[in-house]
C-alpha cells in the first residue's frame, strides 16, 4: 500500500473514489429519466421534443409517469397556485438524486402572467431548479440544451453529496 | 373538493374513490378526477379543473386591444390560430374593420393548416391512451412538418401569434405555397396509412366502439360543440352554418357520426370525424391556396392605440375542438372592458360527470380522449 | 328572427319584464330580463315554434360598478333556424343573486359555476354551487373590477425581483472588486473609471 502510495504519490482512498464516481456518473448523465410533467403550452412543445424529430431518447431521456420512478422533472409551462402544492408533491415523491429543469419563462418567473392572479411567479418558489430553459415556448433544440447542460452538472458532481437546502412554500396538501 | 374525497366510503361493497390526475398522462394535461367506483366500474367521476387558470381574461382587461393577442394563442395552444382568429374577428365586428380577402384566406389557410396540427396531435394522444403508442409518433411526425411550415409562415411553433386585428402579420413567404401543396399531397396519402394503420384496427375499433354513447339531444343540451357534437350525429358546423371569413368559397364536407363502427355517438364516431375531418382541411387549404386573391393583408389604417365605441360583440369560429366565441365589451377607451372566449372544451367537460357512471375506468380514458380536451381551454 | 323580432314576440307575452335596449351601430343588441321571469322566459325561448333555442352557447357576466350591477350575459343559438340572441339579467352587486338556468339548459351547470366562482353571483336552484376554476379557500372574486390581490397564496409570495437588480448588484461587487485590487498598486488608476454600459 504504502509502495503504491509513494509511486502515484496521491491518496490511494481518494483516487479510488473518484473514479467511482465518474463510473456512477457516467451510468447516471446517461439515463436520466424524466417525469412527464407538462402543464401548459410548453408540455407540447416537451411531447414535441420527445417526438420522433428532436428524440430526447438519444439522450438516454426517457419519459415516465409516475414521479417514482424519475430521476429529474421538466417543469414544462404555467405554475398556477392551485398546481404548486400538487407539484411540490410530486417532487417529493421523487426519489433522491433529483434534479428540476424549468421549462420555458411561465415556469421561470411566471413569464408572460406577471398581471395575473392564479400564477406562482416561477417554480423556484416551490422546488429548487438546476437548469432554467428559457423561452415561450423553448424550441427543442433549447430544451435538448437543457438536458445536456443537466448532464454536466451530473457528471462533474459527487453523487453522494446531494444535499438540498429547503426552500419556502409550503407542501400542505 | 376535499369533501368529496375524504367522503366516509361504504366498506362493504367495493366502494372506492380515486383521485385521478392532475398530473396523469391521459388527462390531457393538468385535469383532476375525483372518481368513485365499485370495482372496476365508475359510478361517478366528478372533474376537479382549474389547475392551469392563468386569468387570461382579466389580463384582457389591462391589456390594450392589440396587446392581448398573445394572450389568445394560450387559450387554446394546441391550435392556437383559432383563438387569434376569434378574438379578431370579435374586435373587427365591434369596430367595423373589414379584412381585406388575402388577408380572409390567408387566414382560413393558418386555420386549417393548425387545424390538422390539432386532431394529430388528439388522435396520437388518444391512441397513445388506448395503449397503442406508435400512431402518435406517426402523429407527430407529421405535426413537425405542419409546424415548419407554420414556422416559416410567422416565426413560431406553437404559439403563433400570427392574426392581427384587421388582418394578419405577414404574408406567404416565396416558395411556400408549393411546399404546402407538396405537404398536402403527401398528408393525403400519410391519412390513408393512418386508417390502415389504426383506425381499422380490430383491437382498436373494440376498444371505443359503443363505448360512453352520448346522444345527439344530450350532446344539445350540455352544449357539445364541433366534432364531439357531429359525432353525435347533429349536423352543425359553423364554418358551413354561419360561414364567416373565407369560408362561403370553399367546397368541403361536414363529416358527422353515423355510427362508423357502432353507435352513433359512441367514442369511435368522435374519433373518426376528426380523421374525416382532417381530409376536408387539406382540401380546403389546397383550394384556398389555389385561389388565393393578391391584395393587401391589413386593412388600411387600424390604429395602432386602437379606441374602439361602447359596444358589444360576440364572435364564432370553429375551432378545432368545435365552436369558439369570443364575446368583447367596450366602453370607449383603448382597453377592453371584458373579454370572455367560450370554448369547447370547458362544455365538453361538464359532460363527463355524467357520461361516466357505468364505464369501465379504462373507458374513462377513451371518454376523455374522444372528447379532446385540452386543460387551457377549460381554465383559461 | 332578428332580435327586434324576438322582443315582440316576448313583449306579447311577458310584458315589461323584457325590455330592449336600442340598437347600438356596431356589434350585438340585446333584451334585458327580469330576474325573477327569466327561467319561463328561457323556457318559452327553447320551447316555442319558431324561436327554439336549443342551444345555450354562453353565460358569463360583466361587472359594472359605475352602476352597481352585475350583468349576466346568455348567449344563445338555435341550431335549426340559425338565428341567435343575446339575454341579458341584472343583478345587484351588494348581494347577486340569480335564477339558475340549469332546469332549462344542462350546459348551464358549469358556466354558472365559473360564474358564480369568479364574479361572486349566487344562482338559486343550482344544483351544486361550488368554486369551480379556483382553490376551495380562495378569497374573493377577481373578474370584479374591484378585486384586489391577495399577493401569493399559501405562504407562496407573488414577488419576484427584477434580474436586472441582481445583475447590477454583481456587477457592481465585482467593479469594486476590481477597484479594490487596483487601488494599491500605483495611484495612477483613478477610482472613477468610465464604468461599462450599464446593463440596468
Ligand atoms: S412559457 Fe410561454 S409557451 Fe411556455 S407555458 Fe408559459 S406561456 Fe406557454
Amino acid at each position: 500500500m504504502a509502495k503504491i502510495d509513494s509511486e502515484v504519490g496521491g491518496d490511494v482512498t481518494f483516487f479510488h473514489t473518484s473514479q467511482l464516481d465518474q463510473l456512477i456518473n457516467l451510468a447516471r448523465e446517461n439515463s436520466l429519466w424524466y417525469l412527464l410533467f407538462g402543464l401548459a403550452c410548453c408540455g407540447i412543445e416537451l411531447i414535441q421534443t420527445g417526438g420522433p424529430r428532436a428524440d430526447l431518447m438519444r439522450f438516454g431521456a426517457i419519459p415516465r409517469a409516475s414521479p417514482r420512478q424519475a430521476d429529474f422533472m421538466i417543469v414544462a409551462g404555467t405554475l398556477t397556485y392551485k398546481m404548486a402544492e400538487r407539484a411540490k408533491l410530486l417532487y417529493d415523491q421523487m426519489s433522491e438524486p433529483k434534479y428540476v429543469i424549468s421549462m420555458g419563462s411561465c415556469a421561470n418567473c411566471g413569464g408572460l402572467f406577471q398581471l395575473a392572479y392564479s400564477v406562482c411567479k416561477g417554480v423556484d418558489k416551490v422546488v429548487p431548479v438546476d437548469v432554467y430553459v428559457p423561452g415561450c415556448p423553448p424550441r427543442p433544440e433549447a430544451l435538448t440544451e437543457g438536458l445536456i447542460r443537466l448532464q454536466d452538472k451530473v457528471r462533474n458532481e459527487r453523487w453522494q453529496d446531494k444535499r438540498r437546502a429547503p426552500v419556502q412554500g409550503t407542501g400542505a396538501a | 373538493m376535499e369533501k368529496l374525497i375524504l367522503r366516509r366510503v361504504d366498506r362493504n361493497n367495493e366502494e372506492m374513490i380515486l383521485n385521478f390526475g392532475p398530473q396523469h398522462p391521459s388527462t390531457h394535461g393538468v385535469i383532476n378526477f375525483i372518481v368513485e367506483t365499485d370495482g372496476e366500474v365508475l359510478r361517478k367521476a366528478v372533474p376537479d379543473v382549474g389547475y392551469l387558470h392563468r386569468s387570461i381574461e382579466k389580463i384582457g382587461e389591462v391589456t390594450g386591444w392589440h396587446g392581448f393577442m398573445p394572450f389568445t394563442d394560450r387559450i387554446d395552444y394546441v391550435a392556437a390560430m383559432f383563438p387569434n382568429e376569434g378574438y379578431a374577428t370579435a374586435v373587427e365586428r365591434l369596430t367595423g374593420i373589414e379584412v381585406p380577402r388575402r388577408a380572409q384566406y390567408l387566414r382560413a389557410i393558418s386555420c386549417e393548416l393548425a387545424r390538422i396540427a390539432s386532431h394529430l396531435v388528439s388522435l396520437g394522444t388518444m391512441s397513445m391512451d388506448i395503449g397503442a403508442f406508435t400512431p402518435m409518433l406517426h402523429g407527430i411526425r407529421e405535426r413537425e412538418t405542419i409546424n415548419d411550415l407554420i414556422e416559416a409562415l410567422c416565426g413560431a411553433r406553437l404559439t403563433y401569434n400570427y392574426h392581427r386585428i384587421g388582418g394578419v402579420a405577414f404574408d406567404l413567404p416565396e416558395g411556400w405555397k408549393e411546399r404546402t401543396l407538396a405537404f398536402l399531397d403527401h398528408f393525403d396519402k400519410f391519412l390513408v396509412e393512418f386508417d390502415r394503420l389504426i383506425s381499422f384496427n380490430e383491437i382498436y375499433v373494440r376498444r371505443l366502439a359503443n363505448v360512453a354513447v352520448i346522444t345527439g339531444k344530450d350532446a344539445v343540451d350540455y352544449g357539445l360543440v364541433g366534432p364531439n357534437l357531429r359525432g353525435s350525429g347533429v349536423d352543425w358546423d359553423v364554418r358551413r352554418d354561419l360561414p364567416y371569413g373565407a369560408y362561403d368559397d370553399f367546397e368541403f364536407a361536414v363529416p358527422v357520426g353515423q355510427g362508423f363502427k357502432g353507435t352513433v355517438g359512441d367514442c369511435y364516431d368522435r374519433y373518426y370525424c376528426r380523421c374525416l375531418e382532417m381530409g376536408e382541411s387539406s382540401k380546403i387549404v389546397r383550394q384556398a391556396l389555389l385561389q388565393l386573391p393578391e391584395g393587401e393583408i391589413m386593412a388600411p389604417k387600424v390604429a395602432r392605440n386602437l379606441k374602439v365605441e361602447a359596444g358589444e360583440a360576440l364572435s364564432r369560429v370553429e375551432s378545432a375542438r368545435g365552436e369558439m366565441a369570443f364575446y368583447v365589451v367596450a366602453d370607449g377607451t383603448n382597453k377592453a372592458y371584458r373579454v370572455r372566449a367560450r370554448t369547447g372544451s370547458f362544455t365538453a367537460m361538464g359532460i363527463i360527470e355524467s357520461a361516466s357512471p357505468g364505464l369501465m375506468i379504462a373507458d374513462l380514458v377513451a371518454l376523455i380522449a374522444s372528447l379532446d380536451v385540452v386543460a387551457p381551454e377549460i381554465d383559461r | 328572427m332578428t332580435t327586434s323580432e324576438i322582443h315582440d314576440l316576448l313583449k306579447a307575452r311577458f310584458g315589461e319584464d323584457v325590455s330592449a335596449a336600442p340598437p347600438p351601430p356596431k356589434g350585438d343588441a340585446w333584451l334585458t330580463v327580469k330576474a325573477e321571469r327569466l327561467v319561463e322566459v328561457c323556457r318559452f325561448l327553447k320551447e316555442t315554434a319558431g324561436l327554439e333555442f336549443d342551444f345555450c352557447e354562453d353565460l358569463t357576466a360583466v361587472d359594472w360598478p359605475k352602476r352597481n350591477v352585475i350583468e349576466v350575459v346568455v348567449h344563445l343559438l338555435s341550431y335549426k333556424l340559425k338565428h341567435s340572441l343575446v339575454l341579458k339579467v341584472e343583478a345587484d352587486r351588494g348581494s347577486p343573486v340569480v335564477p339558475s338556468l340549469y332546469p332549462v339548459w344542462k350546459t348551464a351547470d358549469w358556466f354558472e359555476r365559473e360564474v358564480y366562482d369568479l364574479f361572486g353571483v349566487t344562482f338559486t336552484g343550482h344544483p351544486d354551487l361550488r368554486r369551480l376554476l379556483l382553490p376551495d379557500d380562495w378569497v374573493g372574486f377577481p373578474l370584479r373590477k374591484d378585486y384586489a390581490e391577495q399577493g401569493g397564496w399559501h405562504g407562496i409570495d407573488n414577488v419576484r425581483e427584477n434580474p436586472l437588480v441582481e445583475l447590477k448588484r454583481l456587477d457592481d461587487s465585482a467593479r469594486a472588486e476590481a477597484a479594490k485590487s487596483a487601488s494599491p498598486a500605483p495611484a495612477a488608476a483613478p477610482p472613477a473609471t468610465p464604468a461599462p454600459t450599464s446593463q440596468a
